[in-house]
């Protein structure tokens, strides 16, 4: 055990870099010759395009090129792909009508691709962008969500009527039907869980270059998962064969899920780097992140919850409409289905769940995974429910969760939507948390509100997420186009420092410090003696990429994997130097000793000697390098309980979160601040869905939230420091006993808060508000319930 | 049409022609390579941007690099001296107050302001002061923390 060691909070290794100036984001460099790529965008949500003229574009001083759909599909680019098949209540596959990167003879959103226009300078790319002019035939749009399906709605794709991408089931109807008809009490919510727009501050970026020599093209972008997207363009856009196609993701100022998917641009980019023969540069401006980012979320529920008389969970039902976009994105369709009601369970033993879900196509950008992914909308469901069933049967929210939690000995869970959870400690993580929170004080506090005019609520979330994604069977199983293993290259050097090539891509999850401290403690080496390198399809074996809080269960689960099999080859070699049988040896704190002896050598100078195998054994091949790779067994299931206090102004209606808590149990901790920043970061994301963060379409389709001026990003001064605990409940379905911390925070959060806002609302007799909870609609609601009162 | 611009930045005389409607940030960016000041939005609300002019915090997409003619800017490159950061730099690193790292050289542009003013920041007037910057990582938490950690030392710091 060193400073260094797994469970230390040791600084990042990546900050130096970071802190003065010295990062290499993607708008940071450039290729010689480059040209500027500016794209045409739609200003109409939903239109025929009549004609494209570009002959006043081409006329822009500075200008090469105007591209167009026409020419892309005459070139044979395929169109873009979501790589998960729903299969709806009749069997039948989802709807996946084609998402052309640059739009042919239709546009269906604002901000949707019509042409690009290639210049010398980006000035030149956008004076020429403006120049080219669109004959556009308007068409009426659909937008609302709860009513995209319905009968008599503009229809977006000849190949989905109704708007109807699919319409799926999860759980037993029958059983569900016949517990809610037989219960003592329900609880029916309805709400809609609002559209966001992910904003990682980086915005997203892409440099495309092809070499006419040897037929290769190297695309560097902002993208959380490199292979994947080579995967993609070229299996199924055709760019160019896969190992024709170099991707290279650097330092990506943050993701959140947006830059999981492969987009328009970079498609366009590549081909148009080929077809001019130059490279071509393309960063977004905010204003274009917000068209045209993948959003999240965009529900509409009406959901039930069915009690005994002593609130025994009994059953759920729930019914969702998801808004889609106007296509496909990436991964959009598994978001509202598996990674969403198969979550309903909670952290309770619900006997019965029935949910459908109807996913629909809209004129507005394509939605798809936002931090969370699913599970956040499937948390708001359950633990709104539950709360507003406590207030029913006048027990105390923890009371009432305690009767219905798995509890510890229950292990391994089976729910009644598909998962099996490994192991947890819901009912301890949850007794952290009232004492963290203070709830004993939490009435003094209340009353002593009320004397200032203030009213205060309390709000729990008692959450649980399916991470570590994914078992590729069971994906698969599901309609899943990709295996969701990791993978992972140890090289020893020959001077004794080590390498290490992973499969994931850090975008602020700090991997080159928590990897490191990992192989560190495996291989008994000095923790700066270990470099981790991400992010570079020519570098690193194939992997899957980050997202789901994947990289911890199952990349570093590689890493290890990698690791084992370097000491089982050291071992090999240090028998061999040591006179001894391999059986004999054993590997601790970096040396190979005789067991029982003090012949030992350490784990330098084996590698030394793999590598100037002078004296080595002949059965042996030289090299002391590695590769793994690891498909987990399962999911992993972090799990938590977040307390949320706040306190309300009637007069403002003005929201302020007073207090924060949250125990989390992610499994064996490698580095403490490391996962304390993951869950401050969540808890804002959520606290911003529930309290700030508006998507607004106007009936037209109109993005009218569409700049930092119009949608309410969380700031410093709206929200507190947290008080953030950990549990340790190790799994022990993978070799660190790891969970996964990454989305925790904006899974927990927005209930809790909306627990809190609610409770504290009841007092006046609000029963709802959804969210966002923006001042001016607490304030209305207040106004609504007095006026009620008053008659 | 281009035009000279005059400058000291980070303790260097520069010369460059910019166009009439170039920003300070292009003009650092693309004419100078200091590419450690970014761009996150376009509407001068994110504040990934903040560079000193004279001292003074100001966003350099708010302002055109000839405004700049004879100024003294400072940016995040020119902050670390002889090897050693500064120590608003170290209070973040100390504190973990980046995680992706792009909002960061913004964060520490403004902290140092502040920290000019008032050595003893209260989180209140950290948190009032970070109005100007978005952060999507660190939900500010560590942001604030790292800011009133290392408010006095970069006060009384000479560099």
């Amino acid at each position: 055990m060193t400073d260094m060691s797994i469970g230390r909070a040791v600084k990042r290794t990546e900050d130096l870099r970071f802190i003065t100036g010295k990062g290499h984001y993607l708008d940071d460099f450039g290729r010689p010759h480059q040209l500027y790529a500016a794209f045409v965008r739609s200003p109409h949500a939903h239109a025929e395009i009549r004609k494209i003229n570009k002959a006043k574009a081409l006329k822009v001083p500075g200008v090469v090129a105007v591209l167009t759909g026409d020419e892309l599909a005459g070139d044979k680019i395929g169109t873009l792909i979501c790589g998960w098949v729903i299969k709806g209540k009749d069997g039948s596959p989802h709807k996946a009508p084609p998402h052309p990167a640059l739009a042919v003879k239709k546009v269906r959103y604002v901000g949707d691709h019509v042409a690009v226009v290639l210049g010398e300078t980006l000035a030149a790319a956008k004076d020429g962008a403006e120049a080219v002019d669109v004959d556009y035939k308007t068409l009426p749009a659909v937008v609302d969500t709860a009513t995209a399906h319905k009968a008599g709605q503009p229809q977006l794709h000849a190949e989905a009527p109704n708007n109807l991408c699919y319409d799926w089931e999860l759980g037993d109807k029958a059983k569900t039907d016949a517990a809610f008809a037989g219960a003592a009490h329900t609880v029916k919510l309805q709400f809609v869980n609002n559209r966001l727009v992910p904003n990682a501050i980086e915005p997203r970026a892409a440099i495309a270059e092809y070499d006419a020599g040897n037929g290769e093209f190297t695309l560097h972008t902002t993208s959380q998962n490199p292979h994947v997207a080579r995967l993609v363009l070229s299996a199924f856009i055709g760019i160019a064969p896969e190992h024709k196609l170099r991707v290279i993701a650097p330092d990506v100022g943050g993701g959140f899920g947006s830059k999981i998917f492969i987009y328009p641009e970079e498609t366009v980019a590549l081909w148009a780097a080929k077809k001019v023969g130059r490279p071509v540069k393309w960063t977004a401006e905010r204003s274009e992140s917000f068209l045209s980012d993948a959003h999240g979320r965009d529900h509409v529920t009406t959901a039930e919850l069915a009690l005994d008389k002593e609130g025994k969970f009994l059953a759920m039902r729930v019914n969702t409409v998801a808004n889609l976009g106007a296509y496909l994105s990436t991964f959009s369709s598994a978001i509202p289905t598996y990674l969403y009601a198969t979550l309903l369970a909670g952290q309770y033993k619900t006997p019965v769940i029935y949910c459908d879900v109807q996913g629909v196509f809209t004129n507005t950008t394509p939605v798809d995974a936002y931090r969370g992914a699913g599970r956040p909308e499937a948390t708001f469901v359950v633990e709104r429910l539950v709360e507003e069933a406590a207030a029913k049967l006048k027990l105390s929210p923890d009371e009432l969760r305690r009767r219905n939690f798995v509890q510890p000995n229950e292990f391994p869970y089976t729910t009644p939507v598909i998962h099996q959870y490994d192991c947890g400690d819901f009912p301890r993580a949850m007794r952290e948390a009232l004492k963290l929170a203070d709830v004993p004080g939490f009435a003094q506090r209340k009353a002593e509100a009320k004397k200032r005019g203030k009213l205060r609520g309390l709000g729990y979330s008692s959450y649980i997420e399916a991470c570590g994604i994914a078992p590729s069977a069971a994906v698969g199983a599901l309609g899943g186009g990709v295996g969701l293993w990791e993978s992972a290259t140890v090289r020893f050097n020959p001077t004794g420092n080590v390498t290490v090539h992973v499969g994931t891509h850090a975008h602020g999850q700090s991997h080159e410090t928590t990897y490191a401290q990992v192989v560190a403690d495996r291989l008994g080496v000095p923790f700066e003696s270990v470099e981790i390198v991400h992010g570079d399809t020519a570098k690193t074996p194939f992997g899957m990429g980050t997202y789901g809080s994947r990289s911890a269960a199952v990349g570093l689960s590689a890493v290890c994997k990698a690791a084992d099999k370097i000491i089982e080859k050291g071992k090999k070699i240090a028998g061999h130097l040591l006179e001894a049988s391999p059986h004999d040896i054993e590997f601790r704190d970096g040396k190979f000793r005789v067991v029982g002896t003090d012949k030992e050598v350490n784990i330098a100078q084996v590698a030394f000697t793999a590598y100037v195998p002078h004296n080595y054994p002949k059965d042996l091949e030289p090299g002391f390098e590695e590769t793994a790779f690891f498909d987990p067994l399962n999911f992993s299931f972090p799990a938590g309980t977040h307390i949320c206090e706040v306190e309300i102004d009637p007069e403002t209606g003005t929201t302020e979160i007073v207090n924060y808590a949250a125990v989390d149990d992610f499994g064996k901790v490698i580095n403490p601040m490391i996962v304390e920043g993951q869950v401050h970061g969540g808890i804002v994301q959520g606290v911003g869905q529930a309290l700030l963060e508006g998507t607004v379409y106007d009936a037209e389709g109109q993005l009218e939230s569409g700049s930092y001026m119009d949608y309410t990003m969380p700031r410093a001064d709206n929200v507190p420091s947290f008080k953030v605990g950990t549990i340790e409940v190790p799994s022990p379905l993978n070799p660190l006993g790891v969970k996964g911390c990454g989305e925790a925070g904006a899974i927990a959060a927005p209930a809790a808060v909306m627990n809190a806002v609610h409770d504290a609302l009841r007092a006046v007799g609000v029963d709802k508000v959804e969210m966002p909870a923006t001042p001016h609609r607490v304030w209305s609601a207040i106004r609504k319930a007095k006026k009620k009162a008053a008659k | 049409m281009d035009v000279n611009v005059s400058m000291t930045v980070n303790g260097k005389k520069v010369t460059g022609k910019a166009e009439p409607r170039t920003l300070l940030v292009q003009f650092l960016r693309e004419t100078l390579g200091l590419t450690g000041t970014h761009v996150g939005c376009d509407t001068s609300q994110c504040g990934a941007c903040v560079v000193h002019l004279d001292g003074v915090s100001v966003k350099s997409c708010t302002i055109l690099a000839v405004q700049c003619e004879g100024k003294k800017v400072t940016t995040i490159e020119g902050l670390a001296k002889n090897g050693k950061l500064h120590p608003m730099q170290q209070a973040f690193h100390e504190n973990h107050g980046l995680q992706c790292g792009f909002c960061t050289p913004g964060m520490i542009m403004s902290a140092i302001d502040l920290a000019k003013r008032n050595p003893k920041p209260g989180e209140t007037e950290v948190r009032e002061w970070l109005e100007g910057n978005i952060c999507r990582c660190t939900g500010y938490h560590n942001i604030v923390k790292s800011i009133m950690a290392g408010a006095q030392a970069s006060h009384d710091w000479k560099g």
